[in-house]
């Protein structure tokens, strides 16, 4: 067999003379690796660019459907954009009227930053709420995904007033939401975080649902 | 040099020459992401895609790489491939890719994989240097699969917990709780828990070598007296 015959070369540098002993050789060579490896790669790039964007959307829809209900809305809120404050917003819009936003909120957390998305009814309550991304610590942090853990569902119908918001913290800093054992600085980022949300949402209400008005004076 | 037989290869990447115990590489990716034994299973098979495929091209184009400047160009092969199964997976194999995706990169930092590209596939033929890569990965595996699991037992009292998310619902049967209502133990969860088990993982593996190696003395022993006699 051939690797047989292989198998019995010694090491590659005694293998050939010629143009590998030439003192440009491992110049040309690694340039010609590094042009096979880029045109390799531009190749994957361009094979894979629209799957994963098709992906990406998906995963936006779905998780954009678990913080907005379905029932709520006629359009599909990851095409309704809008950019407010250097915050991207999705609408969910049912006749013609907002019912419902989504945004993402930032906290920081013990590893890091610690992606929320956010959706909230026009009146400014939690419709619900999912961590997109973390770094928190395995197995005490990472409860504040709805995988693990039901703890985010905690969030849904609550609004600025509802708790006052003194009240908008977890319970070792006088709040009403639930710290885990082992685990305070996640779940108060959380808490900061959609706290932030929701005033954000507060200071730009009108132009957040500015369809509604448009809708309403035409 | 003598060709290297199929046996050979299989006992040098799963014990002899194993990439953690034996030549205390590929610490970095071990170490960062044995949290659980799913996680470790997932690191393992995907090192081991890495270092087969590796193994072969770095392999074919063994003739062609120039010595003086083998070690850029082995990168250069490594770090290509990674990219494009990183690209592939997110494509194509999304929900997997959600879960693994943090660790595909991770893979770079490997330097099992280099070594072996330098020690092994750069000297042998495309047969052999696959299997290597085979073996060595599954020797790997193995071993992220143990740490993971003393881990994830002393730390948290579960085994394979989140196996379904990684592997597809029909795993969900590894998923199981050993210690019900267990407090954790937050230390072995987090990285010097990772430290302190590997150590204890390092130092079985030498008693038992010590041991078959006592006994092979003793046998040796035994056969020279009975030749004396």
């Amino acid at each position: 067999m051939a690797e047989g015959k292989d198998a019995k070369t010694p090491a590659p540098a005694e293998e050939k003379r010629g143009i590998k002993q030439h003192a440009v050789y491992p110049t040309l060579m690694l340039g010609l690796f590094a042009l096979v490896a880029a045109a390799l790669l531009g190749w994957g790039y361009e094979t894979t660019k629209d799957p994963i964007a098709e992906r990406r959307a998906e995963d936006l829809r779905a998780s954009l459907s678990q913080v907005i209900p379905e029932t709520r809305h006629d359009n599909d809120p990851s095409a309704e954009t809008l950019v407010v404050d250097g915050h991207t917003v999705y609408r969910a819009m049912r006749d013609g009227r907002v019912t419902g936003i989504a945004f993402e909120v930032v906290g920081y957390g013990y590893g890091g930053a610690i992606v929320v998305l956010l959706g909230l009814d026009p009146d400014g309550r939690v419709l619900g709420a999912r961590v997109l991304s973390h770094a928190e610590t395995p197995g005490l942090g990472d409860k504040i995904e709805v995988a693990r853990d039901d703890w985010i569902l905690g969030f849904d119908g609550l609004s600025l007033g509802d708790p006052p918001s003194a009240k908008w913290a977890v319970k070792k800093d006088g709040g009403r939401f639930d710290q885990f054992s082992g685990a305070t600085i996640t779940p108060r980022a959380v808490v900061k975080a959609i706290k932030g949300g929701l005033e954000f949402f507060e200071a730009r209400r009108a132009r957040l649902l500015a369809a509604e008005i448009l809708e309403a004076g035409s | 040099m003598s060709q290297v037989g199929f046996g050979e290869i299989t006992r040098e990447g799963l014990w002899t020459n194993n990439v953690v115990f034996a030549q205390l590489l590929a610490l970095c990716p071990l170490l960062a992401v044995t949290g659980t034994a799913t996680n470790g299973l997932g690191m393992g098979l995907a090192s081991t895609a890495v270092l087969i495929t590796s193994g072969l091209v770095v392999s074919l184009l063994r003739g062609a790489i120039a010595t003086d400047v083998r070690i850029p160009a082995f990168i250069l092969i490594i770090a290509t491939l990674v990219t494009l199964v990183d690209m592939a997976m997110n494509a194509w194999l999304h929900e997997l890719y959600k879960v693994l995706g943090l660790f595909i990169p991770l893979i770079v930092t490997n330097c099992a994989i280099l070594g072996r590209a330098e020690a092994f596939a750069s000297r042998h033929d495309p047969l052999r240097s696959a299997y290597d890569g085979l073996m060595m990965g599954v020797g790997f595996t193995l071993v992220l699969v143990l740490l993971g699991a003393v881990r994830e037992i002393i730390g948290a009292g579960t085994l394979f917990a989140d196996a379904a998310l990684l592997l597809g619902p029909g795993m969900a049967f590894l998923e199981t709780v050993l210690i019900p209502d267990y407090k954790g133990f937050l230390l072995f969860v987090l990285p010097p828990g990772a430290f302190i088990v590997l150590g204890f993982l390092m130092a079985g593996k030498r008693l038992i070598d010590f041991r078959i190696e006592r006994r092979a003395e003793a046998r040796r022993a035994a056969a020279a007296d009975a030749m004396e006699v």
